[in-house]
């Protein structure tokens, strides 16, 4: 029983931590209709900030945690300026090619520059160790990820559903055309949102670098799970997508746990049939385009 | 003259052999003669061209976007590998055909959930494929070897006479045989009225089914054709380097070969085999520079082709080719690449 407890607790651990990670992607994708499979370069981009800043630099955790978002942010709104903004009219297939080709590069230089070998970053005593709920095992660490990722998730919701921002994301989401004709500046709109999603990577890669474990490969290694998030979620809101990590964690850990000998196969199975039973997701809607 | 007699004669028109494609191939066969010390990485350019001219049967003919054409491949390379070692179907050629035809039926069977949905789906359906055969794969390593692979494979003489030989000279000319042979089918297929309504559904689905063309009928059976050629290619690959990895079916070989198709052009079956060689050659002169790094160098090219633009790109290139073309034979150049995908 507690046993069972505990995995759910991971579970759902991990899946906020994919929810942070992925909900840029879902943005992306809704909003743009843009394929971005480099999506997890940018949270690499921000655990080895973090990484440098705590382990080299000797900064706290958690002050190094803002400083990964802020990094990966500028770096999604200068790509974005630079070079993604000429591909939202081009076809699928060379937004692939070209987010792969960002991948690629993105593995390579980070293995040039820090080695391939999986790094760690330095956690603060209060963080490490588990304690006891009525016999269930509580790990420290993953408590304050599912509270920051939970904050987090409550105010992106608020953001989305009461500020004015939220408002024209969420009108520019519906329809960019009619959109854009009531005055919304979309292309500055989704500027805003692509860094700060990245950003969201960032921060969510700094806190995976425990979990799921950093290295260079991350971005090829976990660009499935990320997709699965937002294909199965669906783009159009931000319950979809969270809701799938949750999902998508609990089953992960559970199948690693009760099935080890299945390993990923549960997971890419589950997608599959999803995505043949509803092809717009889950929670998803039939697309405006 | 009729509308319809004038679409057959052009038809009939791009399907003649060019001088240009007799002189490729010839090139391609002087190649085994001319440097006998590269037979191991002119077999990989083959077997990689063939592969590519299989993901170009499907993206460049029927416009559909596969992230998991590896998924065929690494069947193809496996059950050729298995047939091998249990010593089932020693005799190669006929060992190829099979594992072409176990690709097949998983190319029939999964071409069902391709066909539905957008490209994303698509593209997800595809990754999601490869990736849960690669579990599978890893899972069922009593069979596969797991990450070691499968090892020991001892191949058999081609058709009883001709022994593998270690320089790699009999791969070479088998690879060469395999890949002119399959590229003649596919050329008579992608030049049949066929073909041409494959052209008709990746120009536009809705009106291609209008006119009255089974779209979903056709999608389905050029799936099933590319995984059969996937699948010789990936057998080629278990009969030439007697070895079967997991990595056969990983995600970068199946975005290398996009890679190799988008620097070949797509929808001329050409591409593949073009792209192909300078992909090899790409990879070799990053690996020389950088050994660790070349991965690098070719995200890098793949970012800059699709900045500067595919089709752009192939302008540039056929721009010399062309001229000399118009001079000398006083028309437009063969290699001219048509609507990209």
């Amino acid at each position: 029983m507690t046993s069972i407890l505990t995995n759910l607790f991971d579970g759902v651990a991990y899946g906020m931590l994919l929810f942070v990670l992925a909900c840029g992607l879902a943005v992306t994708l809704g909003l743009m209709n843009f394929v971005n499979l480099a999506h997890g370069a940018f949270a690499m981009a921000g655990g080895y900030v973090c990484m440098v800043l705590v382990n080299r630099m000797g900064w706290p955790f958690f002050a190094a945690l803002p400083l990964a978002f802020v990094s990966s942010a500028a770096i999604g709104i200068v790509l974005e300026r630079t070079l993604y903004r000429h591909l939202y009219a081009r076809s699928h297939l060379d937004q692939v090619l070209f987010t792969i080709g960002l991948t690629f590069m993105s593995v390579a230089a980070v293995d040039y520059i820090q080695g391939s070998s999986r790094v760690f970053i330095n956690l603060p005593a209060a963080l490490q160790g588990q304690f006891d709920v009525f016999g269930v095992g509580i790990g420290r660490y993953r408590l304050m990820i599912i509270v920051i990722c939970g904050l987090l998730t409550i105010a992106l919701q608020m953001v989305l559903a009461k500020t004015r921002f939220g408002s024209r994301l969420r009108a520019a989401v519906d329809d960019p055309r009619a959109a854009s004709g009531l005055g919304i500046n979309v292309p500055q709109v989704f500027a805003f949102t692509f860094a700060f999603g990245c950003g969201l990577a960032g921060l969510g890669g700094a806190l995976s670098a425990e979990i799921l474990g950093l290295d260079p490969y991350f971005p090829l290694k976990f660009m499935i799970y990320f997709l699965i998030v937002v294909t199965v979620g669906g783009s159009s809101s931000i319950t979809g997508p969270f809701l799938a990590s949750l999902l998508l964690g609990i089953g992960d850990v559970a199948g690693k746990y009760y099935v080890p000998k299945m390993g990923p196969f549960v997971i890419y199975t589950i997608m599959i049939v999803i995505l043949i039973w509803r092809p717009n997701g889950l929670f998803g809607r039939t697309a405006a385009r | 003259m009729s509308a319809s007699s004038d679409v057959g004669h052009h038809a009939q028109r791009q399907a003649r052999w060019h001088y240009g494609e007799v002189a490729f191939w010839l090139v391609v066969l002087a190649c085994g003669f001319v440097f006998p010390t590269r037979y191991l990485i002119m077999t990989d350019i083959l077997r990689l061209a063939l592969f590519a001219m299989s993901l170009d049967l499907i993206l460049g003919y029927a416009g559909i976007v596969s992230l998991g054409h590896a998924a065929f491949f690494g069947v193809g390379a496996y059950a050729a590998g298995l047939l091998a070692l249990h010593g089932i179907v020693n005799e190669p050629v006929l060992a190829l055909i099979a594992a072409g035809l176990a690709a097949m039926v998983l190319g029939f069977a999964t071409s069902f959930l391709v066909i539905r949905g957008v490209d994303l789906t698509r593209l997800m359906v595809t990754l999601g494929i490869a990736l849960l055969l690669e579990a599978l794969a890893e899972r069922f390593s009593n069979i596969t070897g797991g990450t070691d692979g499968l090892q020991g494979i001892e191949m058999q003489p081609i058709l009883g006479q001709i022994p593998f030989d270690m320089f790699g000279k009999a791969g070479f000319f088998y690879s060469l045989a395999v890949l002119f042979l399959l590229f003649l089918f596919a050329r008579r297929v992608v030049h049949s009225p066929f073909g041409l309504s494959l052209r008709a559904i990746k120009n536009n689905p809705l009106r291609a089914a209008a006119i009255g063309i089974p779209v979903n009928r056709r999608l389905i059976a050029i799936y099933t054709l590319a995984a059969f050629y996937a699948g010789v290619a990936g057998a080629l690959f278990t009969q030439t380097t007697a070895i079967a990895s997991l990595d056969v079916f990983a995600f970068e070989r199946s975005a290398d070969l996009m890679l190799v198709l988008v620097i070949g052009g797509t929808g001329y079956l050409y591409g593949g085999l073009i792209g192909a060689v300078i992909f090899r050659m790409l990879q070799e002169v990053f690996s020389t520079i950088t050994p660790q790094y070349w991965q690098f160098w070719i995200g890098l090219v793949l970012v800059v082709i699709v900045l500067v633009g595919r089709q752009r790109l192939h302008r540039w290139v056929l721009y010399v080719p062309n001229l000399v073309i118009r001079q000398i034979a006083g028309r437009k150049a063969v290699v001219v690449p048509e609507s990209e995908a």
